[in-house]
């Protein structure tokens, strides 16, 4: 499993209820049923992915997330997981405020532009930089909306969403991937 | 069709106090059952049929001798392991298989009740099946599911007893009757109207059925079964055993003859009567009027675990219809589950082998099954 999934799954509490937005093939919200709780759904997007959700015997509501979250009650999950999946949005500034109004807690993770190596890439290579995280050329990237993770930071302050920010300059530069915790 | 008689049937005696104001009682519910009931009692699956269906749903149907109508599902070693679950299927009432239906005898006039029958509803529908509950001494149900009207009888059968099953799968099919489908259905009762033999629906005092209207009926309604994609690929322009048209009006297309054929196997298997009645029960349907428009007020009193099921090329139960049950239940943050499978066969796709469903119900009830034997422990 991703390491990334492992430090998600030890972000949620036992027993706790979850919805995981954009679950892809089911592997995360798996480990999380197995170990963390069995109060979990997810909602995808591809029929080839639903198909693998349902075979791991996961429940899953085949749906848009742009478009379906509305239809969940203000704050009926404990946590809403997003997956990497932010930056590809039409509307990332929708999909949050509604990750938060249908969640208590959202877990949220973004590939980082800022990155040291997507930096060094774009400034001596002067190309889009491609990374294990960011493995497609701009014009098949299914990324819409990239930030770093300064940016996402600084855009939860402004919009007085909790978010923890601490080593902030360090993070930015060190990490390919943010992971976070907020809340409003 | 002496062998209907001989088919199991369970004899309610309570009184059943219909949607149209009239009551029954003392009536047959006909009956068929797969696998064994264990003895916990909690792997009894209740199955709902369409229209056209009845309680043969697995193995083979011994008054046609043809395959059950879900035989690709229900079965030893199937989707629905009937090795491990316990699967009960019964007529609908206002059905020709043996249930409580128009061809049955009025006995306030010793001759069958025809058009005399009282009018049903899908609530008279499962409101009587309800009893088949008491009959085998089960508390509470592992699922009830079905596609089509069988859908519609899931959705009423879990706001009737929202307590009454664990999980519930609702396939193709919608909580109010569009008019589309109620003009559809229109049609097929016209066409049997429409029919010299029919005769006000007393065509049994003549010896006589009204057999090319019930085949048209049923010619027209197979097209809405199907897709536009699938028909032309199995059928496309292709020519019935000539070689070049014959500029008349038998069935110069494979297409032709095909609705023909299904209209003549149905007439002999089918009444004309229960036709009618039972698709009127599918017109009335409207789960959300009972609720005062408000669907998810249906679903509040339930713990029941959904899983709804729609197929791409369903153009009479299209999924936007099976999406809006959806949302009124994850709006009362009810457990819902939802796939739309791929499949150019229509809405037919739930009765035939479509690989992506069956697997879908299959990995559905065995993981819900072994969670609540989990919870238990």
């Amino acid at each position: 499993m991703k390491k990334e999934f492992n430090i998600i799954a030890n972000l949620v509490e036992k027993k706790s209820k979850v919805l995981d937005v954009g679950c892809g093939d089911g592997e995360l919200m798996k480990y999380i049923n197995e170990n963390i709780t069995n109060d979990i759904r997810g909602l995808e997007i591809s029929k080839n992915n639903v198909q693998k959700c349902v075979a791991k015997g996961l429940t899953v509501i085949e749906g848009d997330a742009e478009k379906d979250l509305k239809q969940f009650p203000k704050s009926s999950f404990d946590y809403v997981i997003l997956s990497q999946t932010l930056q590809a949005f039409l509307d990332p500034e929708n999909v949050i405020s509604e990750l938060l109004r249908v969640g208590k807690k959202a877990i949220v993770t973004i590939p980082n532009f800022g990155y040291w190596k997507v930096r060094i890439h774009l400034l001596f290579r002067g190309t889009m930089p491609i990374t294990k995280d960011l493995p497609n050329e701009w014009y098949n990237t299914p990324n819409l909306h990239m930030c770093t993770i300064k940016d996402f930071v600084n855009y939860c302050n402004k919009k007085n969403i909790k978010i923890n920010s601490k080593n902030l300059s360090y993070k930015n530069l060190f990490s390919q991937l943010g992971i976070f915790v907020i809340e409003k | 069709m002496n062998d209907i008689k001989k088919v199991k049937k369970l004899i309610i005696d309570k009184p059943l106090k219909l949607d149209c104001g009239q009551t029954i009682s003392n009536f047959p519910l006909a009956y068929e059952t797969y696998g064994k009931l264990n003895d916990k009692k909690d792997n009894a699956i209740l199955a709902f049929h369409a229209l056209t269906g009845d309680q043969f749903a697995s193995g083979v149907n011994p008054i046609t001798n043809k395959e059950g109508w879900w035989n690709y599902l229900i079965g030893p070693d199937k989707a629905i392991d009937t090795k491990k679950y316990f699967v009960i299927c019964a007529n609908v009432i206002g059905g020709c298989m043996g249930s409580y239906g128009p061809s049955n005898i009025n006995p306030k006039t010793n001759k069958n009740f025809g058009t005399e029958f009282p009018v049903l509803t899908i609530n008279d529908m499962v409101n009587a099946q309800y009893h088949l509950l008491e009959f085998f001494k089960i508390e509470k149900l592992f699922s009830v599911l079905g596609g089509s009207m069988g859908g519609m009888q899931v959705l009423q059968f879990v706001s009737n007893f929202p307590n009454k099953s664990e999980t519930a799968i609702p396939i193709a099919c919608t909580h109010s009757h569009s008019a589309q489908n109620i003009a559809l259905n229109e049609l097929g009762r016209q066409s049997i109207m429409a029919d010299h033999n029919w005769a006000n629906g007393f065509y049994e005092e003549n010896n006589k059925t009204p057999a090319k209207g019930l085949a048209v009926a049923r010619m027209a309604a197979h097209i809405t079964y199907l897709s536009k994609k699938g028909l032309q690929e199995k059928f496309g322009r292709k020519l019935q055993e000539r070689d070049d048209l014959k500029f008349g009006f038998d069935a110069d297309f494979q297409i032709e003859s095909y609705l023909r054929h299904q209209g003549s196997v149905f007439v002999d298997r089918f009444d004309a009567n229960s036709y009618l009645y039972i698709t009127r029960a599918m017109d009335y349907f409207d789960l959300s009027k009972q609720f005062d428009g408000n669907l998810s007020k249906a679903f509040e009193k339930t713990n029941t675990k959904f899983f709804i099921i729609s197929f791409t090329s369903d153009w009479l139960y299209p999924t936007s219809e099976n999406r809006e049950i959806v949302i009124a239940l994850n709006s009362i943050g009810k457990d819902v589950g939802f796939v739309e499978i791929t499949s150019d066969k229509g809405h037919d796709s739930f009765l035939l082998n479509v690989p992506d469903f069956l697997n879908t119900i299959k990995n559905f009830l065995n993981t819900s099954y072994n969670k609540k034997n989990e919870k238990r422990i």
